[in-house]
């Protein structure tokens, strides 16, 4: 079974995430921010990430940042899952690692057409 | 609830006019895309609406009901592992048979434009590829909306990598528009698939993606062998993975949904 971390600030959110993909067949965990999912992380690695951008103690970009730099932290799938909607922002998480970006309000069609895109879904 | 009577007549017009197959059972399907139709032409109830079609007031009204029962459901790079191979062995294979002649596409049924250009972008990526690219469709409200390349936030995130976002649109407003660039390499024009075809000329490469599959039996055929017409020598027709070809076309590639015409030589997509 894949496993993905979401990883987000509402409870609301993680909550609708985790439904989703346990809907795709993942087995799910949830981190509130960057620091609690960079000690997941440091654990075990997840196959995918649903990483949102602005959370206390740890935001995505910090946390994509850093996951990519620590041993095997190039092995899971980032999707970062944010209200931000400016190219400019979309660039930014691309650049800083993330493999997909999904704008929310989301769906589950948005999350399995990115996860299917990425090679997650079988 | 619609009267079943108008239901069928609803499902009769869609297959004489675009031989659109329309399951008259489907009250639901019928309401729902007529409902906000008749809404923007100032009817008082769906019924009223299809009422006056009945009376024939307004041939436009009844085209823009078949239009509306047309709509196709649009994402970017459906089944994507099709675009990749059509961008990246197809296309060019055709490029070099035709020797410096530019390879012909057309998008048959092209809705809001999500398929045309979803190859689009990665032939204008594609350096010294020489490519004349059509689409159509027998909706203009879709014609316009393809033509604009203005998607909604939703729209882009059915289908598109993230990459192709930041790569080839902007942020205008609460839409996302394609670049000029792009946008400029497709030509568009209404067609009717029913109508003869002779006239809009020969073709090396047909997307008809889950078109077929829309249509009813007989008119599934008639354009399929209108297709078959508009196919220059040696050329390929992409259909949907559910779409059946018939029997005037073989398929060039046991992986992809693509066909030749029968009884031209074989040849390799790649």
């Amino acid at each position: 079974m894949k496993t993905c971390l979401v990883v987000d600030d509402s409870r609301v959110i993680r909550k609708v995430s985790r439904r989703i993909l346990e809907d795709l067949g993942f087995e799910v965990a949830e981190a509130a921010d960057g620091v609690e999912a960079m000690a997941w992380c440091t654990a075990v690695m997840p196959d995918a990430i649903l990483l949102d951008w602005r959370m206390p103690a740890m935001d995505g970009l910090e946390f994509v940042k850093k996951l990519r730099a620590e041993v095997g932290g190039d092995q899971p799938k980032v999707v970062f899952c944010s209200v931000e909607n400016e190219i400019e922002a979309i660039r930014e998480a691309l650049d800083a690692g993330a493999d997909e970006y999904i704008m929310k309000p989301f769906d589950g069609g948005i999350v399995a057409g990115k996860l299917g895109y990425l090679g997650l879904l079988a | 609830m619609i009267p079943l009577l108008d239901l069928s007549f609803i499902s009769t017009l869609c297959l004489t006019r675009a031989g659109l197959k329309v399951d008259a059972e489907k009250a639901y399907l019928i309401e729902s895309r007529l409902a906000p139709l008749a809404r923007r032409e100032c009817f008082s109830s769906t019924e009223a609406f299809i009422d006056a079609l009945r009376h024939g007031v307004d041939d436009r009204l009844a085209w823009a009901a078949v239009e509306a029962m047309a709509l196709p459901e649009s994402e970017f790079f459906r089944d994507h592992h099709v675009f990749s191979q059509l961008a990246d062995d197809v296309v060019p294979a055709l490029a070099r048979a035709r020797g410096g002649e530019p390879v012909r596409i057309w998008s048959a049924g092209c809705g809001t434009g999500q398929e045309i250009y979803s190859l689009t972008m990665l032939l204008a990526d594609a350096p010294g590829l020489k490519v004349e690219l059509f689409a159509s469709d027998l909706s203009e409200r879709s014609l316009e909306k393809a033509q604009s390349g203005r998607y909604s936030q939703f729209e882009v995130q059915r289908g598109l990598p993230a990459r192709m976002l930041v790569r080839h649109f902007e942020k205008d407003g609460e839409s996302f528009a394609l670049s000029p660039r792009v946008r400029q390499m497709v030509r568009w024009r209404r067609v009717n698939l029913m109508d003869d075809l002779a006239r809009v000329g020969q073709f090396d490469l047909i997307l008809c993606r889950n078109v077929v599959g829309q249509l009813a039996p007989e008119a599934g055929v008639h354009v399929l062998g209108a297709l078959h017409d508009a196919l220059a020598p040696g050329g390929f027709l992409a259909l949907g993975q559910n779409d059946s070809a018939g029997k005037a076309f073989v398929r060039a590639a046991p992986d992809l949904s693509l066909y030749a015409a029968t009884g031209q030589a074989a040849r390799s997509a790649a």
